[in-house]
């Protein structure tokens, strides 16, 4: 079990300035992150895009703030479990017990919460029904293809995955049918090739300008019904429905903690950034307060506050004094 | 004056007329949060979480086309139509007088 005083979900810009304001107070900080590498964002989506609204740099791009961050903080040794969701969360004598869904178990004293946008999760089509067929038939994702081995799917989505998978599902299922709004694809043009190719060939089905419309079944799939867009509709046998809509942000497993959350963010004191869970303190993009501005040196400053509170948290019965970088100094550990 | 009127359409049906400045470099997705719309705009206006997602009931004739990023989401909306663009990505512009909008977020 990893020991930490303070745990960090979240390992974006404003995660990582929270180890260095953690760090000045001698508060040892493990970070978790589902993306496979650190910087949120700032890596995952713009790593070459300018950002002008950092202060003392006129223009820096993402990555390399990330890359200076990541120096900043070297002097405190931080530890990290990347390419991990923090799933659950223990309330314990002492603090928190947290758990990923690798496995990996973190003990700590404070939990930070600094995770911008949230998960990444599958988008769901708008069916009421769904829900209570999840992992009865319908599946967001292909892990493994051969339970599709001989089985009847139908896959939904204009992407490049429902591309992707419907070449690949129709080399080993029964029958695939492809279901999709429009009448062309925007994914790669050579794969939107082959599915028409397939479907010419007879060995997909392929449904162009169609939706979903309802599912049934008992207890397990059984049938989709879609509809066209001059109002048709069929009703077809399905083993299995893949929707493949893309992945939106969602709150993730932190919507179940106990916080108070308005509108996907949670809700904050400003005096110290801490939640209504005593103990966990929310920061940068995933808080909101009267007045929330939704950029990365708000983050920072959140951060700074946080750590001065969590210390009192860690530390109840220490004192805290507060002292500037420029006179003493940074005492690595 | 470099106002125009936007109609907007909310989830209740409810349709209002507003006065929108153009000079301000708003997006639809900044007016529609100013003017307190249920929009979560979670992404910041980057195109990636379509909360600001929009149906244009009039007016798509004085829109720009989206650009790759909006096609993508778009094309990922399992509720999305031809009439279906991002609010984020659709800045306020002179050309945009009398358009109307109907929130589509939601129907997800």
């Amino acid at each position: 079990m990893i020991q930490t005083d303070i745990c960090i979900i979240g390992a974006g810009p404003v995660g990582l300035f929270a180890v260095f304001e953690a760090g000045l107070l001698k508060l040892r900080c493990h970070l978790v992150d589902a993306l496979p590498q650190v910087g949120g964002q700032l890596s995952e989506i713009y790593p070459q895009k300018p950002i002008y609204d950092i202060p003392g740099y006129p223009e820096v791009k993402a990555q390399e703030l990330v890359d200076n961050l990541m120096d900043q903080i070297k002097p405190f040794n931080p530890t990290f479990s990347l390419g991990e969701r923090l799933d659950k969360v223990e309330k314990t004598a002492t603090g928190f017990e947290l758990r990923t869904s690798d496995g990996t178990e973190i003990d700590c004293k404070v939990v930070v919460i600094a995770g911008g946008l949230g998960c990444f999760e599958p988008r769901k089509p708008p069916l009421k029904e769904i829900a209570e067929f999840e992992g009865k038939g319908v599946s967001y994702m292909v892990k493994d293809p051969e339970l599709f081995r001989d089985k009847n799917v139908i896959l939904a989505g204009g992407g490049d995955s429902a591309l992707d998978w419907t070449i690949e599902l129709s080399k080993i299922a029964k029958k695939i049918t492809l279901v999709h709004r429009n009448e062309t694809f925007r994914g790669a043009p050579d794969s939107a090739d082959k599915v028409f190719e397939l479907a010419k060939e007879g060995k997909i089905n392929l449904l162009l300008k169609s939706n979903l419309e309802s599912i049934s079944g008992n207890g397990k799939l059984n049938s989709v019904k879609i509809k066209g867009a001059d109002k048709s509709e069929m009703e077809l046998e399905a083993d299995y429905l893949i929707p493949l809509f893309g992945l939106s942000p969602k709150l993730g497993p932190i919507a179940d903690w106990g916080l108070s959350i308005h509108k996907n963010q949670i809700e904050v004191n400003t005096t110290d950034y801490s939640t209504n869970v005593p103990g966990i303190y929310a920061i940068g993009d995933i808080n909101t307060y009267p007045g929330k501005l939704k950029l990365i040196l708000c983050g920072f400053h959140e951060a700074a506050l946080m750590a001065q509170s969590a210390f009192k948290h860690v530390y109840p019965d220490k004192h805290l004094s507060f002292k500037y970088t420029t006179v003493n100094g940074i005492e690595s550990f | 004056m470099s106002d125009i009127k936007i109609k907007v359409q909310d989830y209740s049906g409810d349709v209002q007329e507003l006065e929108a400045p153009t000079d301000m470099g708003l997006s639809l997705m900044e007016f529609l949060k100013a003017n307190e719309y249920p929009v979560l705009a979670t992404c910041g206006g980057m195109a990636l979480c379509a909360t600001c997602h929009v149906k244009v009931e009039e007016g798509m004739d004085s829109l720009n086309d989206p650009g790759d990023q909006e096609m993508d989401q778009l094309d990922l909306l399992p509720n999305a139509e031809f009439n279906s663009r991002l609010a984020c990505q659709l800045r306020l512009h002179p050309d945009m007088d009398g358009m109307m909008v109907r929130l589509a977020a939601d129907e997800e």
